[in-house]
């Protein structure tokens, strides 16, 4: 399930490219004049935020998450409570919920990288379900299963194009970070933990040391999504810090394909509107996405973007032979 | 504090115990011999409840051979599922994550399949008549029923012991669990030994559903709620350790059992204080290690 060798590094020129593409294409979903699709696109940056930060860590480094969830919900609660109780202003509430979904992560980090494999899946696992325990009980603080309702973002970021701009503003500079991240030197020990933690560690690396490193950007970069979605709804339910939401991201990765850097924000669109589609027909949308999930392992297991490259692959094989 | 109480919540406490180490034990053979982490097996515990509920409380069969059929059934779906799906992942390159997203993918199905069939309401079964009462030592009275859960659960953890450690099964199991090449070079039939142990397992989690059926309502989602329970259980007692199964099981049964006396709000966060404590001082857990027996 780890990534190819080149697949999280840039490629030349063909990667500026992508990210024109990109930019050009979001900056121009506004001019569609439905608000729909501003909406559809808003959520997609925010997940694909949310599941670029989860690909830090399983596709980079090797670490499958099912905990994911818990730092984006934390973010989201950190603006939430924030603004909701009248104490910061969102800009600044904002900027807390990466702070906020950092320090989760280093709370936990430390408890979860004790173990590896399927131990550490389970463990933030574990440990996510805790925290949405929490969440969820707390009436006094959190308002329990109510959720807090009517966040007061400033009336200026109401209008929804308005909003997707903000949060377009946000999203590319993010990704940016996240891509030097996976190419710093930093980054490279990452993958080759991701290759192999032994012989990493024989290296003199201390492999848990930049595990938790990378727990604590990839919970950074998950608050931070959290809080943009705390804006955009204006409304935040513990349903945000379920496992189902961490296995959602996991799966848009895993559709996107976790080797190639846009895989998750490819993954968050395919299946959002999947989701969107199918909520419209039937209340039994699980077993899809479970139909879908399964048969990616099976049928396709690199995903969208590396079936695809497989197939430009041996097309442009055949071509010249 | 009188004694009477403690004695009742050290009761109720194995109960819970005996349930989850029917799954907890189910999930760590998968673990030990199929080196699989069924993350789907709550998902039996679900069908097991489900299914008794179908054959005791719909259709009348009565309640011991209800369970039976119930726990069978479970089986006998972990069969297909090993045998149709798992299978044609093993040995493939980063196998532990696709593991994990195959029997997520089973409990996403599970679940809505289970909503689609039964619907979304809360069901639940009439303990059988003769265990409806309670049985008296001396001053204290204990629910018959949970003594019969406890006494169920001791029985099938002396009879896995039996079938692991005395039967040519159990034999075969082992070596696979040791070395499944040199087993399969030595003449053992490994993929007709992995679905059967990935049958036994699940029917396990299967029989753990059906008795507890009685006792907690019945609802979808109650899966991962008993996938995360385990998941503690074996992290305590170690995974792929069948009698750490069941250390870790009595351990986080009584201690649920007695934080709701004190704490009643925050129960749950006892077992998960534990868990992080064995983790800090034991990571490999309270019973290291040693094959799958």
């Amino acid at each position: 399930m780890t990534g190819g060798k080149d697949g999280t590094r840039a490629s030349g020129p063909g990667h500026v490219a992508q990210w024109g593409a990109a930019l050009l294409f979001f900056a121009l979903v506004p001019l569609s004049g439905r608000s729909f699709f501003v909406q559809m696109a808003n959520e997609i940056l925010i997940m694909g935020l949310f599941a670029m930060s989860f690909n830090l860590l399983y596709g980079v480094t090797g670490m499958l998450s099912f905990g994911q969830a818990a730092f984006y919900g934390v973010g989201a609660y950190t603006v939430g409570l924030l603004l909701g109780k009248g104490i910061l202003p969102y800009p600044a509430a904002l900027l807390l919920s990466p702070v906020a979904g950092a320090l989760l992560a280093l709370i936990l980090g430390p408890l979860c990288i004790r173990l590896s494999g399927v131990y550490f899946t389970m463990l933030t696992l574990a440990f996510a379900e805790l925290v949405w325990g929490i969440v969820f009980k707390w009436y006094g603080f959190t308002g329990g299963d109510n959720g807090i309702q009517g966040i007061p973002t400033p009336a200026s970021l109401h209008d929804p194009v308005r909003y997707y701009y903000f949060t377009l503003a946000i999203a590319f500079p993010c990704f940016a970070a996240l891509r030097r991240v996976v190419e710093s030197p930093f980054g490279a020990v990452l993958q080759s933990i991701r290759e192999n933690p032994e012989r990493t560690g024989f290296l003199g690396i201390r492999i848990r040391r930049y595990q938790l490193a990378a727990m604590v950007i990839s919970g950074a970069f998950a608050g931070l999504a959290g809080g943009l979605f705390a804006g955009f709804q204006r409304s935040i339910h513990p349903n945000m810090l379920h496992w189902t939401k961490s296995g959602e991201v996991i799966l848009m990765s895993i559709l996107g394909g976790v080797s190639s850097f846009f895989g998750p924000l490819v993954g968050a669109g395919v299946i959002l509107f999947i989701e969107d589609m199918i909520g419209k027909y039937t209340e039994f949308w699980e077993i899809w996405i479970g139909g879908i999930m399964l048969a990616i392992v099976i049928f396709f297991p690199r995903g969208v973007i590396g079936t695809f490259d497989g197939w430009v692959r041996r097309w442009r094989g055949h071509v010249g032979a | 504090m009188d004694s009477s109480l403690i004695l009742s919540q050290l009761i109720s406490g194995l109960t819970s115990a005996m349930t989850l180490f029917l799954v907890a034990s189910g999930l760590t053979l998968i673990f030990g011999v199929v080196n699989v982490f069924n993350f789907a097996h709550g998902s039996f515990y679900l069908l097991g409840a489900y299914f008794a509920y179908q054959v005791v409380a719909v259709s009348g069969v009565g309640f011991w051979p209800g369970v039976l059929l119930a726990s069978l059934g479970a089986g006998v779906a972990g069969v297909v599922m090993e045998f149709v799906f798992l299978r044609r992942i093993y040995g493939r390159a980063g196998e532990a994550g696709f593991q994990i997203l195959l029997t997520y993918s089973f409990i996403l199905i599970l679940d809505d399949v289970v909503k689609m069939i039964w619907g979304t309401d809360y069901k639940s079964i009439e303990r059988p008549e003769s265990l409806s009462g309670q049985i008296s030592f001396g001053e204290v009275a204990f629910p018959a029923y949970d003594l019969a859960v406890i006494a169920a659960g001791l029985l099938v953890a002396v009879g896995m012991w039996w079938v692991i450690r005395k039967t040519p099964f159990g034999r075969n199991l082992r070596a696979i669990s040791a070395n499944r090449e040199m087993a399969s070079s030595l003449g053992v039939n490994v993929p007709l030994t992995l679905s059967l142990v990935f049958g036994l397992a699940t029917a396990m989690g299967g029989l753990s559903g059906a008795l507890s059926a009685p006792v907690r309502t019945v609802t979808p989602g109650a899966g991962i709620e008993v996938i995360i329970g385990s998941l503690i259980v074996v992290v305590i007692g170690g995974l792929g350790n069948f009698w750490g199964a069941l250390v870790g099981a009595i351990v986080i049964g009584e201690v649920t059992a007695f934080g709701i006396l004190f704490l009643p709000q925050w129960a749950v966060l006892f077992s998960y204080i534990v868990m992080a404590l064995v983790l800090v001082f034991r990571p490999e857990g309270l019973l290291a290690r040693r094959g799958a027996s």
